[in-house]
């Protein structure tokens, strides 16, 4: 196979992987480390290099528009960038030690859990008295709705702020996003409203995946021959499913779509247990 | 005080704006780098084979470091070219954080800048602690 082929198939897998990632909220970066490991054959780190990439772009991309609304909750971002920075710097050290099959097989599992997550019930519901750690922290506030502005108020700062770290090593380690952990701290542990919490964790997943990324770079995970066609196909998939996203509902899309991507995390994890990575 | 009030909301909406601004053309410029390297890259070697990524060999192939990057984009490496746009992506959401850390100096939010400059600092930790730039 000649560069011009492999570059040209590429760019379309990671389009579709896009569009995927952000049809299913599951994000690119996801979709793009089974694409490249299982049908192209390449090495899960290089893999991982172009995951980063991928998420860092996707998410800065929507959340200039989030940012814009007024539903991203800044401050919260901020204050849980803490511990996701930190975890995802510890994550891209592990990594060095940690051999390809059992990133392969962990990074199945979190596929398998993240795939599920999309498919649970949401909180949609405002809670209206915080915990002193929310207020002091001034991490309470409102976002605007179809009704008007609606306050809320969070609780287990502590609890969320610990997922959090964990969310961050798993990104450092596997260079996903982790948009699934992000939001199970957020929605079910500290009682945010679910358009909140979506939106804020998108907001933070760049700010995660940049600070394993360039321990990445440094190491030379991050090929240029595949982050070309993977940055490019990936963001244009998440622009059009973005823009598939206002006009359809795809919750039938969306089934299917989970179901066909937990087959794709018991390969990842059957392949790692027999040592193919 | 209501004065002052309405300027401090509009302070926040600005760096709002700003930070949505500055992501969207990091991310647009980013692209458009990795575009056109990509486009260097598949003038020069694009009936070549595919090189072997099924193994890995890191920083054997180079680029990993600003220096290599920018010796790369000077003597117009496709590959240095697409690296250098690879580093305008991972530096756009570093940038956010700076540019909030200057929001919540106009808004004189002391515990928040506290909290902004742990992040920065823990991304320079980031950058710097593998002693390589």
């Amino acid at each position: 196979m000649t560069i011009l082929t492999f570059t040209l198939i590429l760019l379309a897998g990671a389009y579709l992987a896009g569009l995927v990632g952000s049809l299913t909220g599951l994000g690119g970066g996801v979709v793009v480390i089974p694409l490249l490991t299982l049908v192209f054959h390449v090495d899960i780190r290089y893999a991982i290099g172009a995951a980063l990439l991928a998420s860092i772009a996707t998410s800065s991309g929507a959340a200039s528009a989030y940012v814009k609304e007024g539903i991203t909750n800044i401050r919260l971002g901020m204050f849980l960038e803490i511990a996701t920075t930190i975890g995802a710097v510890l994550g891209a050290v592990i990594a060095v030690y940690t051999p390809t099959n059992a990133i392969a097989i962990l990074f199945g599992v979190i596929l398998l859990f993240s795939a599920s997550m999309t498919i649970r019930k949401k909180n949609q519901e405002a809670l209206t008295t915080g915990s002193k750690a929310s207020l002091k922290l001034k991490l309470n506030n409102s976002y605007p709705t179809r009704d008007g502005e609606v306050s809320y108020q969070l609780k287990n700062v502590g609890v969320g702020f610990s997922i959090m770290t964990l969310a961050g090593v798993l990104s450092g380690l596997l260079g996903i996003g982790s948009g699934a952990l992000k939001v199970l701290a957020m929605d079910s542990t500290m009682h945010i409203p679910f358009k909140v919490s979506t939106t804020t964790s998108n907001f933070m997943i760049g700010v995660t995946a940049a600070a394993s990324a360039v321990v990445y770079l440094q190491r030379g995970y991050m090929d240029a021959g595949i982050a070309f066609p993977v940055i490019l196909g990936v963001l244009g998939g998440a622009f059009t499913g973005s823009k598939l996203l206002t006009r359809l509902d795809p919750k039938v899309l969306k089934y299917i779509f989970c179901v066909a991507i937990s087959f794709v995390a018991v390969e990842m994890i059957y392949n790692g247990y027999n040592h193919q990575f | 005080m209501k004065n002052m009030a309405s300027k401090k909301i509009l302070a926040d909406q600005d760096i709002e704006w700003l930070i949505g601004l500055q992501l969207r053309f990091g991310v647009v410029i980013a692209s458009l780098i990795v575009l056109i390297g990509g486009l260097v890259y598949l003038t020069q070697s694009g009936t070549s084979a595919i090189p072997h990524y099924h193994s890995f060999i890191g920083t054997k192939a180079g680029l990993t470091t600003l220096g290599e990057i920018f010796k790369g984009v000077y003597t117009i490496n496709a590959k240095g070219i697409i690296e250098l746009g690879v580093v305008a992506l991972i530096a756009t959401p570093i940038l956010r954080v700076a540019f909030s850390l200057v929001g919540f100096i106009i808004e004189k939010d002391k515990m928040y800048i506290c909290i902004t400059i742990t992040v920065l600092a823990v991304m320079m930790v980031s950058i710097f602690g593998g002693s390589k730039i």
